[in-house]
């Protein structure tokens, strides 16, 4: 299932920042949620450089220098393992294995349902319940196998019901 | 007696943090309300005698800063708070904008009121989207109440705040890439001078501080400088926040007053280390500050004192490391931290951190001589020197440093062991 952001929806979004340069970075991370899979398409990307009168290099310089943006589709989810040092000490590759083997990928990779990303990411602040995962706003962290479960299952079913601490 | 003191965190858990009202209840904007009645020179020196230092991590005095700022005679003028916290290990600013985003709102009001700032940012991370949620609404509150907006409290100052994020790069926690960064580029940092104080946002006079910065001013407008600065340190005012993670038992984010020692902070604070081991190092600033071993631990939490012994305490952050962990898988750690987080604009950084993170490698593969801490000085020096902003210049800090407390654990990587069985001292997988 894939959400096609058609070039209307990225020009009023475009719009509602008033189309200034200024809001560039703030008009992509919009984007890039409402694709509904993570990423900054060719062709968005392109509209956004028409309709803002900027040249497209200027528009990749900016989607690839952030390392929120992403130029391929991922899954809806993206589950962040922290590989920073203060999550580090607390050995957070027993929880990549968790969630590598409930997904059943690595790390790095995407489930064939397009559901879940896997990726590990810098410190997001939540090194007081580390090591500690972040799925989209979400934090979670002192994880076990029980709870990886509920987590994973929770976002299958679009529930976000779980303890988080 | 706790040993912590809660001055800027008193309203934690408190009240609501989204409302005006409880938030006024506690004294909030009591610091506004004083401050519209200071003359600009008298706002500045209860700054000054509140010896309040900047809370981001470079720790330049806050009442001479606004007191530059004051001083400029270019408008408009803005008004930025760097909310970027990238800085591993760190969560202190965020747990002001979390838990009493009215202290920074009104610590900002103050600041545009003394330089006669119309508008304002707060530039957050973007993996903070929670937080930037939480000051819109606070931000939403103050203006229908007339705290922020036009004509504040019926006087003809007029400030508006606006909530700008980013999109997940460290480097722009550096002032001029936070400048940038909130224009809608590319966060790489801009050639000094001109200063963000004179040239800054859209090119204009800019005062950029950390949100815990800005959150002490209404404490200080409040209490008065000299009360403030009571608290802390002949050379170190007040308290401040610190954020303890890693293998101790109680981690979290404390106020706590300058002077108090890492050893209370770790053992009575944090409870002590976690898992019933033992503690091996301690790394002081988030991953650009320097390791150390416990001979350090009765060093006072002070700007002066732990400069004097090769520290720094950066933005709070203290990372308790216990002897499960391998030095050179934590060195190694750091630096590929830094490698994924330079920004690529100048040699030293870009290929200065690729080099180190191979030579760690070695180290970690059992693969590496004594040739190579020739290598790692080389290199580190030129990293130090030659880069063009903080992020090259302090990258390789946490390596030189344990290097020089825990050098026979680097050793024993030469001759083929790990003592925590850490690395894999093979071609393994990696
Ligand atoms: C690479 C780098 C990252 C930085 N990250 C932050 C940060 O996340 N938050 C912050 O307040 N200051 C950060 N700083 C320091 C800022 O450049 C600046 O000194 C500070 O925001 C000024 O505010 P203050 O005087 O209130 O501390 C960083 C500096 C460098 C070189
Ligand atoms: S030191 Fe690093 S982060 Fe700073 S400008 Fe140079 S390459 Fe970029
Ligand atoms: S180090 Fe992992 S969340 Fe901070």
């Amino acid at each position: 299932m894939r959400e096609i952001t058609s070039q209307q929806k990225v020009r009023e979004v475009v719009e509602k920042y008033g189309g200034v340069c200024e809001k560039l970075v703030q008009i992509l991370l919009e984007l890039q949620e409402i694709s509904g899979q993570n990423f900054i398409s060719k062709e968005v990307a392109l509209t956004v450089a028409e309709e803002m009168g900027l040249p497209l290099s200027k528009v990749y310089d900016v989607i690839t220098f952030y390392s929120m943006f992403s130029v391929e589709p991922k899954g809806r989810h993206i589950i962040e393992v922290c590989k920073s040092a203060p999550c580090h000490v607390n050995r957070p590759q027993s929880v990549v294995n968790m969630f590598e083997s409930a997904l059943g990928i690595r790390m790095g990779e995407t489930t064939p349902d397009k559901t879940f990303t896997l990726q590990h990411s810098s410190c997001f602040g939540a090194c007081d319940i580390s090591p500690a995962i972040k799925i989209g706003d979400e934090i979670y962290g002192n994880l076990t196998e029980d709870k990886v479960l509920e987590i994973i299952n929770s976002y299958r079913e679009g529930y976000r019901n779980v303890n988080r601490s | 007696m706790s040993i912590e003191a809660k001055l800027l965190s008193a309203n934690f858990d408190r009240i609501i943090p989204d409302s005006l009202e409880d938030y006024k209840r506690f004294g909030g904007y009591n610091g506004l309300k004083k401050a519209m009645n200071m003359r600009p020179e008298q706002i500045i020196e209860e700054i000054k005698l509140s010896k309040l230092m900047g809370r981001g991590g470079a720790a330049y005095p806050t009442g001479i800063k606004w007191e530059q700022a004051h001083e400029v005679k270019k408008f408009p003028k803005y008004v930025v708070c760097n909310a970027d916290e990238g800085e591993p290990g760190t969560l202190k600013d965020k747990y002001v904008m979390d838990k009493d985003p009215y202290k920074l709102i009104e610590g900002m009001t103050i600041a545009a009121y003394l330089l006669g700032a119309r508008e304002g940012y707060i530039y957050v991370r973007g993996e903070y989207k929670k937080s930037q949620e939480i000051l819109r609404g606070a931000i939403k509150n103050a203006v229908n109440a007339n705290y922020l907006g036009e004509n504040i409290l019926g006087s003809d100052f007029s400030f508006d705040l606006e909530v700008i994020s980013g999109a997940g790069a460290y480097v722009c926690g550096e002032n001029s890439a936070l400048v940038e960064s909130s224009e809608g580029r590319a966060g790489r940092p801009r050639m000094k001078p001109p200063f963000i104080k004179i040239s800054g946002f859209r090119g204009m006079p800019t005062l950029l501080n950390n949100v815990e910065t800005f959150a002490s001013v209404p404490v200080i407008m409040d209490i008065g400088g000299e009360e403030y600065a009571s608290y802390g340190t002949d050379y170190s005012g007040g308290t401040k926040l610190i954020t303890l993670s890693g293998n101790v038992v109680n981690k979290g984010v404390f106020e706590v007053p300058f002077g108090i020692t890492l050893r209370e902070i770790i053992y009575e604070l944090g409870e002590g280390i976690a898992n019933g081991r033992k503690l091996k190092m301690i790394q002081m600033g988030g991953s650009s500050g320097a390791c150390f071993s416990e001979e350090l631990l009765d060093t006072p939490l002070c700007y002066k004192t732990a400069k004097a012994k090769g520290l720094s305490l950066g933005s709070g952050a203290i990372l308790v490391i216990d002897d499960s962990n391998c030095v050179v898988d934590f060195a190694k750690c750091i630096t590929e931290f830094f490698l994924h987080e330079s920004c690529g604009k100048c040699t030293p950084c870009r290929e200065g951190n690729r080099q180190l993170a191979k030579i760690l490698d070695k180290f970690a593969k059992g693969k590496a001589s004594k040739k190579d801490y020739v290598s790692i000085d080389r290199i580190s020096n030129a990293m130090t020197n030659g880069s063009f902003c903080g992020l090259g210049q302090t990258a390789a800090t946490a390596l030189t440093t344990s290097l020089k407390f825990f050098k026979e654990e680097f050793d024993a990587h030469i001759y083929g062991r790990c003592l925590t069985d850490c690395c894999s001292m093979s071609e393994g997988e990696e």
